[in-house]
């Protein structure tokens, strides 16, 4: 039996949630998926993989002592439940060496939550005979990845949460030459293969402006106009450490000079974690009800941050549904008024980014990014795609950028899921607009 | 817990043209205190396997953690319908690879186990390295942590191969963030995201000095907190292993991935700036670069017998005297590329990172060999110049050749003479001429094994523990600059 079936979670969840001695509360936490991987290069297969994962973690709490324990599961839900019994008992006899932890919080109310979505995918077959047909004559690289996913909460106390979702997401790369391509995302829930074939032809149409010869840059400060998809990157890096309690309270937070008031964003920079409009789960893995929504940035200056339970009872703080890493999972950029077809024109002369990749901070109390452009970007004279662009690294610092660098948002926000697939598919996700921005600083 | 794996394999396989079956049993603890207060253990127990059917051409694969009868025959039955539903649409006759049928096992080199200790113990180890970490109240945080991880791999094939393999891998970690005058600076012991990580048991722990670290540590995060910023400019400088770890990592490592060569990658992780041309003919370094593919340095954290389809593990030459000898290929890549270049020769390194991914080409234990200059005599060396050490920040381009690094701890050269420390230590270069500026190689007493637990790459995506050993090297003439004021 499957371990992405509701009726197989609450089974494991009715045998090992039970008051217990020794134990105050026992909590079971699931995350699971039943996935097609299929990976594509120069137009054919390279890889086709089907997993089957599900994982628990039970873990125990007595007073201010907590311990947990991870398994795989067999999906066959009497030995499931054996072994998560015998990790219960395992757990419990431990807690005796487990010191008292002061910032120890645990939910306080009980709660449930649901949220049920199928969907409508396609076949392994039916997906490598579209894949294949579409990208016939064609440099094509990219990868599907498709299926049910799950994240499941159950407690002793009768908390019980379940997001189940089918879905897809399927990028890809359409090369021209060398590091040339144009890159292209088709997610959702339900396939539709007219509109993946539509946007094959779409992103085949722009190859050829690909073809010209690249224009080489010299290093400086250009104005830039970023898509929602190089934004995703910038916010993401942004995420790294920028909004947790923890990294604030400790001074390793990027955005500790935007709280000390040191600087400033553009007013015009709203950003929160918006749970509920996006994919994410509406619940932690500690079975924490998360909120709607937490402000992260108001009018350009700093407000809440993510405040995960230790870090809650630690600085005295309201728990605000943040993960352990307190790291954002629906972050949401409040859009502009730039409309997305006077993009060029309000551009009139720099960069066109498409893509930005591989970022950090080369200095992280100052909010200093570096980072490379990839893919397709362009030169941009008088409001017109000149040429592509020979990658260029940029080191330039955030709260420039987004403060006083920052000409306009587009009007529209584009949700980007996270597309990474380490050790499961995620539910992360990035909704921003477009970004026009002056004086981009480039260095290599 | 995978006692049986082998005889239900054998017993579930269908009639195909091969197969093989890669389980994997991991049984982990991590631990993490924390400003003096432990966080709940975190223990976990994870087995599956992983089912490889090569049939009518086509190849696919099947994972699943349900190891009985009935869930090796519906993964094999997966992994048959996959093979059938791609055959004809891949990207190389699957039919033509070569049979594995690997005979042998591995076990790393344990002389402490890690069960030995309680968790009391370990609670109250990590528990002492804290408190000592707290030197004074300018430190505003402070942690320490340890992670181990005992793994069973067994790799069963259709043409009789049996490789069993078991690992015992120990990753321990000190930390420590300074605050000084609204400064704040973080210092690790090899690096935040554990460069310091090995093969064996608790042994490791004396070797990475761990109880004895923590004043260590904070004592430079507060050298760092009161330091100027890096000077700027074009200067000599010396990398030391916990910062070459990254430099081999990043512009040695990754380009020359063989799958990045044929363009599997570049979709996500990049392509390279490397050709299969460039093999026996480029000089990819000085003739001070001697740069070794090897498995058999029994505490590197990527030693083994067997890669995970199966070809067994020899040390081998990368880059002999600054040439470039063969890339790192698995045998798929290189059947795939012996197409069309006849003489490339490959090594043992197609891995992944559980029995939920398929292999790829990956890094295993890649290191620079020592060469013949004391660090004295390399400081010597120096009119002008930093010295930098342990990895912090890493960007670097699509195809692995711009690059730009950050490390934690920096250290002015001076006149032949190490002078003050400097926070923010950078420096950029471009990996195709950067590896000709390297001037002067350390000797074995500058050599130390490093790694990295968390080597990202792939769709789906695996994160994979790499090795990388290596001297301290001097680089000249590198555009090295700090942070803001």
């Amino acid at each position: 039996m499957s371990t992405t079936r509701k009726d197989t979670f609450e089974a494991l969840a009715q045998a090992v949630c039970q008051p217990t001695a020794g134990t105050d509360r026992v909590t079971l936490y699931l995350h699971a998926e039943d996935s097609d991987f299929i990976r594509f290069n120069r137009a054919a297969v390279r890889q086709a993989t089907h997993v089957t994962q599900g994982f628990a973690t039970v873990a125990v709490v007595q007073g201010s002592q907590r311990i947990e324990a991870s398994r795989s599961l067999t999906g066959r839900v009497a030995e499931d439940v054996a072994a998560l019994l015998s990790d219960r008992a395992e757990l419990i006899a431990s807690l005796a060496d487990v010191p008292d932890d002061p910032y120890l919080l645990l939910p306080d109310e009980v709660s449930t939550s649901s949220r049920h979505e199928t969907g409508t995918l396609p076949s392994p077959e039916a997906l490598v005979i579209a894949a294949t047909a579409a990208a016939r004559g064609l440099d094509f690289v990219g990868f599907y990845a498709g299926g049910a996913l799950v994240r499941a909460f159950a407690d002793s106390r009768g908390s019980r949460h379940w997001h189940h979702v089918e879905s897809f997401h399927f990028d890809w790369c359409l090369y021209q030459q060398a590091d040339k391509a144009v890159k292209t995302a088709y997610a959702g829930t339900h396939w539709d293969a007219d509109e993946f074939a539509r946007r094959m032809a779409t992103g085949a149409q722009r190859l050829p402006l690909l073809a010209l010869e690249p224009r080489k840059l010299s290093p400086g400060a250009y104005r830039a106009y970023f898509t929602p998809t190089a934004m995703n990157e910038l916010l993401g890096t942004l995420a790294w450490s920028g909004f947790g309690a923890q990294s604030r309270r400790t001074g390793t937070s990027s955005l500790s000079r935007l709280e000390h008031r040191d600087a400033q964003l553009h007013e015009s920079f709203h950003l929160k974690e918006d749970t509920a409009g996006s994919i994410a789960p509406a619940f932690t893995a500690e079975g924490f009800a998360k909120p709607a929504s937490v402000s992260l940035i108001e009018s350009g200056r700093a407000a809440d941050t993510l405040n995960s339970p230790r870090s809650a009872r630690q600085y005295k703080l309201a728990a605000n549904g943040a993960n352990a890493q307190e790291s954002p999972e629906a972050l949401s950029l409040a859009p502009g008024k730039l409309r997305e077809a006077d993009v060029l024109a309000a551009l009139d002369t720099g960069l066109y980014v498409s893509n930005l990749w591989y970022l950090n901070y080369s200095d992280r109390q100052a909010c200093r990014m570096t980072g490379m452009t990839r893919f397709a970007c362009f030169w941009v004279e008088g409001g017109k795609l000149v040429a592509p662009l020979g990658v260029m690294r940029f080191d330039d610092s955030f709260l420039r950028m987004f403060g006083e660098g920052l000409l306009d948002l587009t009007d529209t926000a584009e949700m980007v899921p996270e597309s990474g697939t380490y050790r499961e598919r995620q539910l992360m996700s990035v909704t921003t607009p477009g970004a026009l921005v002056s004086g981009w600083k480039l260095t290599l | 817990m995978l006692d049986n794996l082998e005889a239900v394999a054998r017993r579930s396989a269908p009639a195909v043209q091969q197969w093989a079956v890669r389980g994997v049993a991991d049984i982990s603890e991590d631990l993490t205190l924390r400003q003096g207060v432990a966080q709940a253990p975190s223990r976990s127990r994870d087995a599956g396997a992983m089912v490889t059917v090569v049939d009518r051409g086509g190849m696919g694969y099947a994972a699943t953690s349900d190891l009985s009868d009935a869930g090796m025959k519906a993964a094999f039955a997966q992994a048959t319908e996959l093979a059938h539903a791609v055959a004809g649409k891949t990207v190389f006759d699957y039919s033509q690879l070569p049979v594995a049928a690997p005979q042998g096992s591995y076990r790393s080199p344990v002389q402490k186990p890690l069960g030995g200790a309680g968790l009391k113990a370990r609670l109250e180890l990590l528990a002492a390295t804290n408190a000592a970490t707290k030197l004074d109240e300018r430190i505003v945080d402070w942690m320490a942590t340890l992670w181990t991880i005992e793994s069973q791999q067994l790799l069963v094939t259709g043409d009789g191969g049996r490789a069993e393999q078991h690992f015992s891998l120990v990753i321990p970690n000190v930390q420590a963030t300074a605050s000084v005058n609204g400064v704040t600076q973080t210092r690790s012991a090899h690096g935040q995201y554990n460069g310091f990580c090995q093969q064996g048991g608790l042994e490791v722990l004396d070797r990475a000095a761990f109880a004895t670290d923590g004043p260590r540590v904070a004592r430079e995060a507060l050298e760092l907190a009161m330091a100027p910023q890096c000077p700027s400019g074009e200067m000599d400088v010396i990398l030391m292993p916990d910062q070459m770890m990254l430099q081999i990592h990043e512009s040695i490592g990754h380009p020359l991935e063989l799958d990045r060569i044929l363009g599997d990658e570049r979709n996500f992780a990049g392509t390279s700036f490397v050709t299969l041309d460039m093999f026996g003919s480029y000089q990819y370094g000085s003739e001070l670069l001697n740069v070794t593919y090897d498995p058999t340095r029994s505490e590197q954290l990527a030693s083994f017998a067997f890669d995970d389809d199966g070809t067994a593990a020899e040390r081998q030459f990368i880059i002999e005297r600054g040439m470039l000898k063969r890339p790192l290929g698995g045998s798929i890549s290189l059947a795939r590329a012996k197409t069309m270049r006849a003489d490339i020769e490959g090594v043992a390194t197609a891995r992944s990172s559980s029995w939920n991914r398929a292999p790829i080409d990956r890094m295993s234990n890649l290191n620079v060999e020592p060469g013949t200059s004391s660090l004295a005599d390399m400081i010597a060396s120096i009119d002008h110049g930093v010295l930098m050490r342990t990895n912090c920040s890493w960007s670097i381009d699509d195809s692995r050749n711009k690059f730009q690094f950050g490390c934690e701890y920096g250290q002015v050269i001076r006149n032949g003479r190490l002078a003050e420390v400097v926070r923010n230590p950078n420096y950029r270069g471009i990996s195709a001429t950067f590896w000709r500026s390297l001037a002067m190689v350390g000797d074995a007493s500058t050599f130390e094994v490093m790694g990295t637990p968390f080597c990202g790459k792939g769709e789906p995506s695996q994160v994979i523990r790499v090795g990388h050993a290596s001297p301290a090297c001097k680089f000249s003439k590198v555009a090295v600059f700090g942070g803001e004021a």
